[in-house]
């Protein structure tokens, strides 16, 4: 037992890795502004949050400051200091409502609500939203070092606050998405340019099944035969659900120990905001990177139809009430954006902490952070 | 009854299980980066010992094992029988050789021990981590070797044997590691 109590001041990681990750920071950098990426800040807090169905976001309740004019949004006079969280705005102030909160007050002249909803702010889970806003204007080639929030995600490979690198190039598809990829893999951690396989590929050489085509009672027999003890809540027919135990069991730990591997063309019922290529069966242009059994990247070749996107986030919200979740706004100002017109292009995120723990050989990422989530 | 869920899952819950209680002795949580969050478990039988691999998935939750840890004397023993007595309520609380296993070897009147009580009743006990024993036997020692790296069986007051260095005396009083049963330091009256 150390002395937790007296030394759990210091940081958690050691200089020399702390060293490391602020020379990889700036190597990431040179990486990208060397290929004529601009580096670009995004809010952390946002009236907006990405939907997905296994990412629950943190939010405040804190009373903003006028958001001004929006969807759904109404303008109020400042609050005074010192007026804070479950407060009741007076006089003529009312709580800016957010999109898909109060259906109470939408559509109606305003009329006093007894329980005025408590204005959210998300706290952002990837600077997706905003870095697109921003395609849309016409930015180019952009990147980011974010700092990212996810709930309940605390682990060897979790903190729930994360450094996430995300970046777009327009007029890419996704064969030069990978490629740039497994070229920033190449030039931060010097494994080997990366090696290919499709999602398909390493389910048939490592489970002996078609991820695309095997049904539900396949996918719970595979399960079985590997002899994975399956969640007893799992639903029968989450297709995804046991498609992503076997990946987790049994594929993903297989991945990347030679060479880097990009894993490219997802299930469709993937695709999160991938667009999804019309093949026979169809499949989600989506590819992810491993190193070392570790899941490191995530990309798309982005979807840019917003009545597509709409349709998605109302299906995610409805699986997300299903596994007992809160369902999240599904209007936001992306969708503004891509009815403006968003250029065709790929986008990608890399968790830089794991970045950093693979050059350090570190088993957690504790060890390449100051101070993770029980010292924050 | 109280529940925990995944995102109470950790090292050291003891949880409440098919009919049985578990203490989580393992913890992973893993996730695809789009995909379900799972927590794959180990489990530990605190009455019988097995061990049981869980995944859940985030979200499940289980049931809290009524598990309360107190402070007893021992008082005594009598064949099979260990007898405490718990230092706040002088309530006397039995535990068989089997619960007390190798602890035995530490066990003196009067010593304050951990027990673990499971519906009330007593299912496993931790003596304190050093203890203090008289040596009744051992082989004569050289005189004047402080040599620590040589070490002979004692044979001490609770009728069980430690390795001790070689300077050590019949009447010394040796204080153990109950948790390695090393040897530590002698220990003047």
């Amino acid at each position: 037992m150390t002395n937790s109590s007296t030394d759990d001041f210091r940081p958690t990681a050691n200089w020399s890795n702390l060293r490391l990750r602020a020379d990889m920071l700036r190597r990431l950098r040179e990486f990208f502004d060397s290929r004529g990426f601009l580096e670009v800040e995004t809010p952390i807090l946002s009236a907006d949050t990405v939907i997905d169905r296994h990412l629950d976001p943190f939010y405040t309740a804190i009373p903003p400051f006028p958001l001004g004019e929006g969807p759904g949004r109404t303008a109020i006079s400042p609050l005074p200091l010192g007026e804070g969280p479950g407060v009741r705005a007076n006089g003529s102030g009312q709580w800016p409502v957010i999109s898909g909160q109060s259906e109470a007050t939408s559509g109606k002249s305003p009329a006093p609500d007894p329980q005025p909803p408590v204005p959210r702010l998300w706290l952002q889970t990837s600077p997706e939203f905003h870095m697109k806003r921003m395609l849309a204007d016409g930015a180019g080639a952009i990147y980011q070092v974010a700092r990212v929030f996810r709930q309940d995600e605390l682990g060897p490979l979790h903190n729930p606050e994360f450094t996430l690198v995300e970046w777009y190039q327009p007029g890419d598809g996704l064969d030069e998405g990978m490629k740039l990829t497994g070229e920033l893999c190449e030039a931060m951690l010097e494994r080997g340019p990366a090696e290919r396989m499709s999602y398909r590929e390493a389910f048939e050489r490592y489970v002996g099944l078609d991820p695309h085509t095997a049904d539900v009672a396949a996918l719970t027999a595979a399960v079985e035969k590997c002899g994975i003890q399956p969640p007893a809540t799992l639903a029968r027919e989450d297709r995804d659900g046991w498609l992503d135990l076997l990946m987790v069991e049994r594929v993903q730990p297989h991945l990347g120990f030679e060479r880097p591997v990009l894993l490219f063309d997802y299930p469709a019922s993937q695709a999160a905001l991938a667009r999804v290529r019309p093949d026979d069966p169809p499949v989600a242009e989506r590819f992810e990177l491993f190193v070392a059994g570790v899941e490191l990247a995530n990309g798309y070749h982005e979807l840019l139809d917003p009545d597509e996107l709409r349709m998605r986030n109302s299906r995610t919200n409805a699986q997300r009430v299903a596994d007992g979740k809160p369902p999240l706004p599904e209007e936001n100002r992306l969708l503004a954006a891509m009815r403006s017109g968003l250029p065709s292009s790929v986008g990608v995120a890399l968790g830089f902490d794991r970045l950093v723990m693979l050059a350090a050989g570190a088993n957690n990422i504790a060890e390449v952070m100051a101070f993770p989530f029980d010292r924050a | 009854m109280a529940n925990y869920s995944t995102s109470d899952f950790r090292k050291g819950l003891k949880v409440q299980l098919d009919g049985d209680p578990y203490i989580m002795f393992e913890c992973n949580f893993v996730k695809p980066g789009k995909g379900q969050a799972l927590y794959k478990c180990k489990l530990r039988n605190l009455l019988r010992g097995t061990v049981l691999d869980r995944t859940y998935k985030s979200g499940d939750s289980l049931e809290a094992a009524e598990i309360e840890e107190i402070q007893a004397q021992f008082l005594y023993r009598q064949q099979n029988q260990f007898v405490f007595m718990e230092n706040e309520t002088y309530e006397q609380y039995e535990l068989s050789a089997e619960q007390v296993d190798d602890a035995w070897k530490y066990l003196k009147e009067g010593m304050s021990c951990d027990i673990v009580l499971y519906n009330n009743h007593p299912i496993s006990m931790t003596p304190p981590n050093h203890v203090v024993l008289r040596v009744e036997y051992c082989e004569p020692g050289a005189k004047g070797n402080t040599a620590t790296n040589v070490s002979k069986p004692c044979k001490v007051d609770t009728g069980a044997e430690f390795p001790c260095p070689a300077f050590v005396n019949i009447g010394d009083l040796v204080r153990i590691d109950t948790r390695t049963g090393a040897y530590i330091e002698r220990v003047k009256e």
